[in-house]
C-alpha cells in the first residue's frame, strides 16, 4: 500500500509499504477515506519532537471503512463500518480510561517505559506519532491497523460526509477540550494564541460555550481572516502589542481565560525572550520555546486559567512561574480525551450548530502529502487545514 | 529580527537563507578588516601599492565598523548597502594600481576578482533584504465566509451551554467570584 513515511527532518515521502495485518484479537484494519495532516505533525516534520525513526509512518487523524476485526472486537466493530479513529489509543479499561482520562490510558503505549523515562508515567499510545507514544503506524496510508479497535473508534452514521466529521479525530476535540478546560462562563473573555486549526476549532468551542468575547492571535492574514468569520476578534501580534490590545480590550483587567493553540515551536518577533530561546536550543540547552506562555501568564487576570492543548516536548525555560503563582492561575492542559467529547460533539455537527469542514483550504490526494505538509508548515497559499484522500 | 521577504513574511517564518548570508559578509568584513590593519603593509607589498599603507588600514577601519554594523543592528540593509558602497571603492582603488608598470598586476587582477565576487553576494544580499515589507500583507485568499456555523453565529453562539463542565475541569470554586465582574459581593473578613 501507499503511505507517508517519516525519513528524516523535513524529509516525508509517499512509500510503497507492506499491507497492515491483525496482529491482536482486539485490532481492526481500517481503509482510510480521508485523512489530515495535524500541526503535531509539523514538530515531526521539522523533528523538534524526540523519538522518531526513520519509516515510521505518519498520521493520526483519520477515518475510514472496517475491512478485517480480530475475535475480540467483533462485538463492537464489523466489517463495513465506516469509523473515525481518534489519534489516543485507549483500552477503556484502566483506571485512566475509566475516569475519561483517555490521552493518559495506561496500557495502551507499547513503549510506556520508555515514556516513564521521559516523563515520570506512561502515557496513551497514539497513531503516527513518537516511539515514546509507541511508535505505531499512523493513518496517512491506504490502511491502518487500529489496536485496541473496540475501543479506538467513534461510529458515524451515514448522511453525514466525510469532511464533516473527520476531525472529530482529533482538532475539533481538541479545541472543545481547549476551551472546556476554561469553564467559560457567559463574562468570560476568552483570549486564544494561534489561530491555526486548533486555534479555529478553539474559537467555534467558545463561542459555542457562549464566551462573552473571543480574542484570536496570530499573524498570518489569512488565519486572521477565517477567526473573524468565526467571531472573533483579532490581534496581528506582527503589528502590534498583544499585551497592550488585550488589556484594551478587557478594561486593563485582562483576560479571564488564556488558550495557548501555538505550542513548542512559536514564533516571535523582534522579542529578547524569543533571541534567548534561539541561542539555548542551538545549545540544546532547552527543546521548547515557550513565547506564548510567557505571554499567558502575564497578561492573565488573576484567579483566571491557562489552557494549554499546544504541544510541549521537553524542558522549558524562563517561565514566570512567580506571575502563575503569585496571581493564582490554574493550569490545564494534556493531549485530547478525544473520545470523552465525541458523542456530545457528534451530535451537535448532526444538529448544525457547526460543521467543522469550515476549516480546510486544500484537499489533494495521498502522494501530494509531502508537498503539501511544506505548504502548510510555511503557511503557502492560504493553506489552514490540508486533507489528504489515498 | 525582520528578515523576511515578500515570498517569506506572510508564512511566519524568517528568510534565514538571507539571513545566514548578511551574517556571513558582516563576520567577513571584521575578518578582512583586522587582516587589513593588522598587515598593511605585506599587503601593499603583495599589491604593488607601496606608499598606500596608511589608505589600506583606513579601509580595514571602514570593514570592521560596517562588520559590527550588520551583526549588531536590528535591520542589516543599510550596512549591507554600505558594504556595496565600500566594494566600489575598492574596486577603484585597485584599479589604480593596475596603471603604470606595476610589477603586480597579476595579483592586483586577482584581487579585483575576488573583490567582484563579494560585490555580487553583497548586491544580492542588499537586493533581497530591500524587498522585505515592513507592510502588512492583504491575506491570500478570502475565508471571510468561512463561519462554521451552518444556522449563523446567533444561533450557534451559547449554543452548547447545555453542556456540562465535568466536575475535574471546573475552574476552583474559591476562585470564581474573582474573575466574575458582577459577582455577588461577598462580606469582607473585617481586618
Ligand atoms: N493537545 C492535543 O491533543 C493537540 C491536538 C492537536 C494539535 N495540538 C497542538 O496544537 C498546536 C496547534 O496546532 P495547529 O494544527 O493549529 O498548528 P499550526 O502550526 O497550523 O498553528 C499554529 C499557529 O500559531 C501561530 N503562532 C506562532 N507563533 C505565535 C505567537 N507567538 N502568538 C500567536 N500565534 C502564533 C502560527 O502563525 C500558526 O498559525 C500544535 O502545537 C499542535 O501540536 C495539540
Ligand atoms: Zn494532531
Ligand atoms: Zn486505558
Amino acid at each position: 500500500m501507499k503511505a507517508l513515511v517519516w525519513h528524516g527532518t523535513t524529509d516525508i515521502r509517499c512509500d510503497s509499504v507492506p499491507d497492515p495485518q491483525i496482529e491482536h484479537p482486539r485490532d481492526a484494519i481500517v481503509k482510510v477515506t480521508s485523512c489530515a495532516i495535524c500541526g503535531s505533525d509539523l514538530h515531526l516534520y521539522d523533528h523538534f519532537m524526540p523519538g522518531m525513526k526513520s519509516g515510521d509512518i505518519m498520521g493520526h487523524e483519520f477515518m475510514g471503512e472496517v475491512v478485517d476485526v480480530g475475535a475480540e472486537a467483533k462485538g463492537a466493530l464489523k466489517v463495513g463500518d465506516r469509523v473515525v479513529v481518534p489519534f489516543t489509543i485507549i483500552c477503556g479499561e484502566c483506571d485512566q480510561c475509566k475516569r475519561g482520562n483517555f490521552s493518559v490510558c495506561e496500557r495502551t503505549n507499547r513503549n510506556g517505559h520508555i515514556a516513564a523515562k521521559a516523563f515520570g508515567h506512561t502515557t496513551a499510545g497514539l497513531f503516527g506519532y513518537t516511539h515514546l507514544t509507541g511508535g505505531y503506524p499512523g493513518g496517512q496510508a491506504e490502511y491502518v491497523r487500529v489496536p485496541f479497535a473496540d475501543k479506538t473508534h467513534v461510529k458515524i452514521p451515514n448522511g453525514l460526509t466525510d469532511e464533516q466529521v473527520l476531525f472529530l479525530g482529533d482538532i475539533f476535540p481538541t479545541g472543545w477540550q481547549a476551551a472546556v478546560q476554561c469553564d467559560i462562563e457567559p463574562t468570560d473573555t476568552v483570549a486564544i494564541w494561534g489561530a491555526g486549526p486548533v486555534g479555529q476549532m478553539a474559537i467555534r468551542s467558545a463561542v459555542l460555550l457562549g464566551a462573552k468575547q473571543v480574542i484570536a492571535i496570530d499573524r498570518v492574514p489569512e488565519r486572521l481572516d477565517m477567526a473573524r468569520a468565526g467571531g472573533a476578534i483579532t490581534i496581528n501580534f506582527d503589528e502590534e502589542s498583544v499585551i497592550e490590545r488585550l488589556n484594551e480590550l478587557t478594561n486593563g483587567k485582562g483576560p479571564e481565560k488564556c488558550i495557548d493553540a501555538v505550542g513548542m515551536e512559536a514564533h516571535a518577533a523582534g522579542t529578547v525572550d524569543a533571541m534567548y530561546d534561539r541561542v539555548k536550543q542551538a545549545a540544546m540547552m532547552e527543546t521548547d520555546r515557550p513565547h506564548v506562555l510567557r505571554e499567558m501568564a502575564y497578561v492573565c487576570r488573576p484567579a483566571g486559567t491557562l489552557s494549554i492543548p499546544g504541544v510541549y516536548g521537553g524542558l522549558l525555560d524562563k517561565i514566570p512561574f512567580g506571575a502563575i503563582m503569585n496571581k493564582g492561575l490554574t493550569i490545564r492542559t494534556g493531549q485530547t480525551h478525544v473520545n470523552r467529547w465525541t458523542d456530545d460533539l457528534l451530535r451537535r455537527i448532526e444538529e448544525g450548530q457547526i460543521d467543522p469542514s469550515f476549516v480546510i483550504t486544500h484537499t489533494v490526494p495521498l502522494d501530494q502529502g509531502p508537498e503539501m505538509y511544506k505548504v502548510f508548515r510555511d503557511k503557502q497559499d492560504g493553506c489552514i487545514k490540508v486533507v489528504l484522500k489515498p | 529580527m525582520r528578515y523576511e521577504t515578500e515570498r517569506t513574511r506572510r508564512r511566519g517564518h524568517a528568510d534565514t537563507a538571507t539571513d545566514t548570508l548578511a551574517r556571513g559578509l558582516g563576520l567577513f568584513s571584521i575578518a578582512l578588516g583586522i587582516a587589513e590593519i593588522a598587515a598593511p603593509r605585506a599587503l601593499a607589498r603583495a599589491l604593488g601599492m607601496k606608499g598606500q599603507e596608511g589608505l589600506i588600514a583606513g579601509y580595514g577601519v571602514r570593514e570592521i565598523a560596517t562588520g559590527i554594523g550588520i551583526l549588531a543592528s536590528k535591520d542589516p540593509t543599510p550596512w549591507i548597502w554600505g558594504r556595496v558602497a565600500g566594494d566600489g571603492l575598492d574596486l577603484a582603488t585597485l584599479a589604480t594600481a593596475l596603471e603604470g608598470n606595476n610589477p603586480k598586476k597579476t595579483n592586483v587582477g586577482i584581487a579585483m576578482a575576488a573583490v567582484a565576487g563579494v560585490t555580487a553576494l553583497d548586491v544580492y544580499c542588499a537586493q533581497t533584504l530591500s524587498r522585505e515589507s515592513p507592510h502588512p500583507l492583504p491575506p491570500m485568499q478570502d475565508y471571510s465566509d468561512r463561519t462554521g456555523y451552518p444556522k449563523g453565529i446567533e444561533q450557534s453562539h451559547g449554543a452548547a451551554r447545555d453542556f456540562e463542565v465535568p466536575r475535574d475541569f471546573r475552574a476552583p470554586e474559591a476562585m470564581r467570584p474573582y474573575t466574575q465582574p458582577e459577582a455577588p459581593q461577598r462580606p469582607m473578613p473585617s481586618m
